[in-house]
Formats: structure tokens, C-alpha cells, sequence
């Protein structure tokens, strides 16, 4: 407790700036939470990179979303043609208007009609200003393009300076100023250097056409007192207004699951310790052309669906029909799935707009749509439409989004050589949890399929070999047979079986044959054992008899003498124990 | 400070004496600008136009609307209405030479 007060003292001794949000998507995470408030903000940028409708939508947002009215002071167009340009937005400009949430004040400044007569200042600017913030009591400030004095008047001393004055007292008011102004030549940010009055926060736009594709960018190239990302962050104009992206990329602190998610191929799940993929995780297959990247993909698909969960498949090569019709021959119906609505399809060509078009539409979709897992068949036509590291990067804000919304993501990429390579074209390898790869195998005047699990993060993964058949039935895969000559798959394989099938019924008649044989060898054996028996009791009774005659014969003679003895007691009566001991000795 | 015009303004009367100038003069209070800006004007006008012209001084600060619709930046600002065509004018009129061909008058 002692910690966190300290923490809080901390925050109080320091105070940080104070943000007002813009309402702009992903503006807000770039800047930490808005633009400077009570301050103004330069936006700069060539003509037609988007400039008056980042201006635009900031005092709109300010008005409809956080309730904090606007003043647009308009030096390029009118408030008619203003409310035109955005009425494709959803912005209606002149209800706000009505509401007293919005003041639109169009300053119109012909050098023409203007003749110059000694000094002036800029009070009428001042007045018109003053008078709008105040009717409205608004709290946000546009000037859109204020550089369009210069072209009006042509003192330049007294317009700089009127421009500092102008400046300080929007800083004055406590207003929170978007200032807008043309790229200049050079080094400068704006044609007339407004970056020296305006110093707070400066937001450079870009506009730039890449391989007949063009890409609008969004850099802050200062915010004082405050961090903010530093990157060039492509943006999007379209019917929601400006999305900047990315989105969330700022930091890695995603919520992970441990769910799983199965691939629907058992024998892939079993493969992935017997339970799929990882809830929320990205899963890249890549394989050669024609190795069935799609099956899998759609087998993914069609399990989700089966689970009674939404998927959303983004084919960039074949058009839902043609995948539909495809996965009809190995008795997968998507169509029901499509019925159901469980499962949508989004087809388009990747040149049909830019990456980042391409993935804010991806965005809202997967918004719109809510699934719970995504497809994405092929990435590699990506290519097409960006550099490697474009699509790479785009990937990546593509996979962050979708780990933050907990989506299962699988992206099939196809590889051009043959030889495994360690990196896919779009390097994405090394984003992905899970990385499936499908090969070919030619051997033997054929090809097969074969299947690694090149990665699978946090979990058990078999490191074998599958062979990857597809059959009218499905998708499924087989283990290789590993045989002396190395992998065989295919009809090799087959061939291998059979051939151990022969071998099999050989070798078990060969151990009959042996069994037998032993049996045999046995009953001989056990033969000589009975003979060999009788022979010692033979020779055992012969030993035995002739201790028994011997003893017979020591009786008999032991009998004898006795008899002698009793004979001669009667004549000499005196030897008689003399002669007892010495035939004893003798014995 | 305000001194309003003796009749409706821009009737098609006016348009007729062509030779009745009609002039606005936008100030902004009594800034330096404005007050020169002033003095400079009712000079001119005197040796110019010697009655045959109508000024009009309009305070901006206090009719804050006008320096809307009258599409205000600069100030002081002097309109002239009549004769045709309309000529803005700014600063303060201290650039006589100036002031006399934007009122299409001939220079001294």
C-alpha cells in the first residue's frame, strides 16, 4: 500500500500531459491517447493524402463521441462541398450544425479583390474564431489550410507574425487545434514553415504509389513531452472514415489460451499431441503447388463449422464455388456450412486494392462477422500486391489482431522449390505457432505427399513423417514406411507391404518346420537319457552286489570264529584273550 | 464610433449617381491600425471626394456576425460599394496612392 501511494505521488509530482482522443482508429494508440490538449497540432502533408479529413473526422469524432463541439474553419472549400465530401462518411455535417455541435466557417481570401494599403493584422480571423468557439462553446479547433493566407495577402512579416499571435491565443483559449499544411520542398515540413509556431505535436501525412498501388502513411514526427510510436503507420480512407494502422501492435500482451482447436484430420491432431492446434494461435501450411494446401485448409474449415463455430475463409486464388465444388470430391459439404452461415467466404483478387486495404478489410469482416477462426488461401499472392516485408508486416498486424480477439488463424503459403526450405517467401515462419509442411516426395516414377510438423510452440509434436493421402473419403494420413532404402510412400510402400506380407507367411512356415525339427531332437535326446539311465542302475547294482556278498562273506567268517573260539575255550582257558587281541589287530 | 449610413444601403437609386461614393470602413475598435486606418480615410476623402461620398464605419468587435458574412480576415478593411465594381481595400489607407486607384480615382 506504502508502494502504491508513493506510485501515486510519483504521477502527481510529474503531471503528464493532457490528451484529447481524435476518435480516429488506431490514431489514438499511436499517440498514447490523442493529440496535445489546449494545444495545437500541425498536420502536414502533400496535396490529396488526407489532410482535411484527419482534420475532419477529429472535430466530428470530438462532437458525436466524446461530446466536445468543434469549430472547422475552412480556407480550401466550402461548408457545402465539406458536408458533400464526407456525406459518403456517415458524417452528416449539417445536422451537427443544427445541433450546435459543429460550426463550419468557410474564409474566403482573393489576393484579386484586394488591394493592400498600408498595415493590418488579422483581427477579422480573430473575431470570426473568437465568435465561433464561443457560440458553441467548443473545445476543438481546425484551420484547414491556413497556409492559404500566404496566397491571399502578401506581407509576409505581418502574416507570420499574426500567425504566432494566432497560435498563442488558440493556446490561450485552451482549445485543442489541428493546424493543416501543404508539404513543402526540402527539408521543411510545410510550405511556409509553420512547424516553427506550431511545436507541440506534428503529424506528417504521405501519399505514395508503390507498384501502381498507393499507400497513404501516417508519421509523428514530433509530440513533445510525450512517447508515441515513431513508425511510418499506413491509413485508410474508407465509408467508416480513417482507420491507422496497425491497430494494436504496440505491445505484446495478448491474452493466450490453452483450448485446442482441432485441425479436422485425426491423424494430424495426434500428430499435435492428440488434440490440434492452440485456440487463438496462427498456423501456416506451406507446400509445393498442388500438394493440397486447400484440403487442408478447407478440412480446418469445415471441423470449426462442424463445431457449430463460425470460420471465414479469404480465398485469394479460387472463388467460394470452385473450393465448394473441389471439396465435394473428397466428401466435404461447405455448402451447408454456407447455408447455415457458419461459415463465409470473402473471394477477391489480392491487386483488387493495396495491403493495407486488404487487411482493414479483413478487420471489419472479422468484426462484423465474429468467427472464431480464419482462413487466409494463399498468402503467397499477397506477393502480388507488396514486398516481402509489406505482406510481412502486414501479416504480423493481421496476427496480432486476431491473438487479441482469440482467433485461430491458418494461412497457406506456397513454396517454389521443391528442396524444404527453412523460410517461406513471406518469412512468416517465425510469427506462426504452428507450422505444417507439406511436400512432395517423387520416388519411383511417382509423387506422394508427404507431411512434417516443422514447429508447434508448447506443445508435443511428433517429429515424423506422415504420408498425406487424399481419397474420396477425406483427408488422411499414413505412416511411412521406413524401409533400408530409406521413406517409401505411395505405391512403394504398398509394394514394401506386400512384400513383407510374403516374407510373413514364409518365415512362419519356416519356424513350423524348425519347431518340429527341435521336437525331434528333443525325443532323441530323451531316448539316450533312458538308455543312459538303465546303464547306471546296471552298473550301480553290480557295485552294490559285491558289497553284499563281501559283507556276507565277513559274516559268515565272523560266525566261523566265533564257533573256533568256543571249540578251543575248553583246552587253553589263559591264551585265550591274548589271542582275542591279535586276531582283532589282524582284522 | 459607428456612424450609420442617412439611407438604405445598395438601392438601386445609389447605382444611379455614379458619382456618390459609398464606402464601409471594417475596424476593430481603437487599435492603432484602426484608429490610423480611420483618420487616414476621412483625409483622403475629404480632399478627394468632398461631398460626394458616404462612409460607413463598422465596429467588428461589436457586430462579431458581419466579419462573417462579409468574409473578414484582415482589418482594417474598406469596402467601396458604389460605383461598381466592388474593391476591397486593406491596411491602414496609409499608402495613398494605393487607396486612390483601388477607389478608382486618379492619382494625385
Amino acid at each position: 500500500m506504502a508502494k502504491e501511494s508513493k506510485k501515486n505521488k510519483k504521477a502527481a509530482d510529474y503531471p503528464q500531459i493532457a490528451k484529447t482522443p481524435t476518435g480516429i482508429t488506431g490514431l489514438d494508440e499511436i499517440t498514447g491517447g490523442g493529440i496535445p490538449t489546449g494545444r495545437p497540432t500541425l498536420i502536414c502533408g502533400e496535396a490529396g493524402c488526407g489532410k482535411t479529413l484527419v482534420s475532419l473526422e477529429f472535430i466530428v469524432r470530438g462532437a458525436i463521441e466524446f461530446n466536445e463541439p468543434g469549430v472547422f474553419m475552412a480556407f480550401e472549400e466550402k461548408a457545402e462541398e465539406l458536408a458533400m465530401n464526407v456525406g459518403s462518411l456517415g458524417f452528416n455535417l449539417e445536422q451537427l450544425q443544427k445541433d450546435k455541435k459543429l460550426k463550419i466557417d468557410y474564409v474566403h481570401i482573393d489576393r484579386s479583390e484586394i488591394e493592400e494599403t498600408g498595415e493590418y493584422d488579422l483581427d477579422g480571423l480573430f473575431i470570426r474564431l473568437g465568435y465561433a468557439i464561443d457560440t458553441i462553446g467548443a473545445k476543438r479547433v481546425v484551420l484547414d489550410t491556413i497556409e492559404n493566407l500566404f496566397a491571399g495577402l502578401s506581407n509576409q512579416g505581418i502574416l507570420r507574425a499574426e500567425l504566432r499571435r494566432l497560435f498563442q491565443w488558440l493556446k490561450e483559449k485552451g482549445v485543442t487545434a489541428i493546424i493543416t499544411g501543404e508539404r513543402g520542398e526540402g527539408p521543411s515540413l510545410t510550405r511556409q514553415g509553420l512547424e516553427e509556431y506550431v511545436s507541440d505535436c506534428v503529424i506528417l501525412l504521405d501519399h505514395r504509389v508503390i507498384n501502381q498501388i498507393s499507400t497513404r502513411r501516417l508519421r509523428i514526427v514530433k509530440y513533445r513531452g510525450s512517447v508515441h510510436g515513431t513508425n511510418e503507420y499506413p491509413f485508410l480512407i474508407d465509408e467508416d472514415g480513417i482507420s491507422v494502422l496497425p491497430v494494436t501492435s504496440l505491445r505484446l500482451e495478448k491474452e493466450v489460451s490453452s483450448e485446442r482447436v482441432s485441425s479436422g484430420i485425426p491423424s494430424l491432431d495426434k500428430m499435435l499431441g492428440g488434440k490440434g492446434f492452440f485456440k487463438g494461435g496462427s498456423v501456416l501450411v506451406s507446400g509445393t503447388a498442388g500438394t493440397g494446401k486447400t484440403s487442408i485448409a478447407a478440412c480446418f474449415a469445415n471441423e470449426i463449422c462442424n463445431q457449430k463455430q463460425r470460420c471465414l475463409y479469404f480465398a485469394f486464388e479460387e472463388s467460394p464455388r470452385q473450393i465448394i465444388r473441389n471439396m465435394h470430391s473428397i466428401s466435404m459439404d461447405l455448402q451447408k456450412h454456407v447455408d447455415n452461415g457458419l461459415l463465409q467466404f470473402m473471394a477477391s483478387r489480392p491487386t483488387l486494392h493495396g495491403l493495407e486495404q486488404h487487411l482493414v478489410a479483413m478487420h471489419k469482416l472479422i468484426k462484423r462477422f465474429k468467427p472464431q477462426a480464419v482462413v487466409l488461401d494463399p498468402i503467397t499472392n499477397l506477393i502480388t500486391v507488396g514486398s516481402v516485408s509489406e505482406v510481412k508486416a502486414m501479416l504480423i498486424r493481421l496476427i496480432d489482431f486476431l491473438q487479441e480477439e482469440q482467433i485461430t488463424v491458418m494461412f497457406t503459403a506456397l513454396t517454389l522449390n521443391t528442396v524444404v526450405t527453412e523460410q517461406t517467401d513471406e518469412g512468416v515462419s517465425s510469427l506462426v505457432d504452428a507450422w505444417i509442411l507439406v511436400r512432395d516426395i517423387e520416388f519411383n516414377g511417382e509423387r506422394n505427399r508427404g507431411m512434417y510438423i516443422m514447429k508447434s510452440r508448447g506443445m508435443k509434436h511428433s517429429n515424423q513423417v506422415r504420408e498425406f493421402i487424399i481419397t474420396d473419403r477425406g483427408i488422411d494420413l499414413v505412416e511411412v514406411y521406413l524401409g533400408p532404402d530409406g521413406v517409401l510412400t505411395g505405391s512403394a510402400r504398398e509394394a514394401q507391404k506386400l512384400q513383407e506380407q510374403t516374407g510373413e507367411v514364409l518365415r512362419s512356415h519356416a519356424i513350423s518346420v524348425k519347431d518340429r525339427e527341435v521336437l525331434r531332437k528333443r525325443k532323441v535326446l530323451e531316448a539316450k537319457i533312458a538308455g543312459l539311465q538303465s546303464e547306471f542302475e546296471s552298473a550301480e547294482e553290480e557295485l552294490n552286489k559285491i558289497y553284499i556278498e563281501e559283507e556276507l562273506v565277513k559274516k559268515v567268517a565272523e560266525g566261523n570264529r566265533q564257533e573256533m573260539l568256543k571249540l578251543r575255550r575248553g583246552d587253553q582257558g589263559g591264551n585265550d584273550r591274548k589271542v582275542k587281541s591279535n586276531e582283532n589287530k589282524r582284522i | 464610433m459607428t456612424e450609420q449610413p442617412q439611407q438604405p444601403p445598395a438601392s438601386i437609386d445609389d447605382l444611379e449617381t455614379g458619382d456618390l461614393y459609398r464606402l464601409r470602413l471594417f475596424v476593430t475598435g481603437a487599435t492603432p491600425n484602426s484608429t490610423r486606418a480611420i483618420s487616414n480615410l476621412k483625409e483622403l476623402c475629404e480632399t478627394h471626394l468632398a461631398n460626394k461620398y458616404e462612409l460607413e464605419i463598422v465596429d467588428v468587435y461589436q457586430q462579431p456576425l458581419i466579419a462573417i458574412s462579409e468574409q473578414l480576415i484582415a482589418l482594417p478593411m474598406l469596402v467601396k460599394l458604389s460605383p461598381l465594381p466592388q474593391r476591397r481595400l486593406i491596411g491602414d489607407m496609409s499608402d495613398t496612392g494605393k487607396v486612390l486607384r483601388g477607389l478608382g480615382l486618379p492619382a494625385m
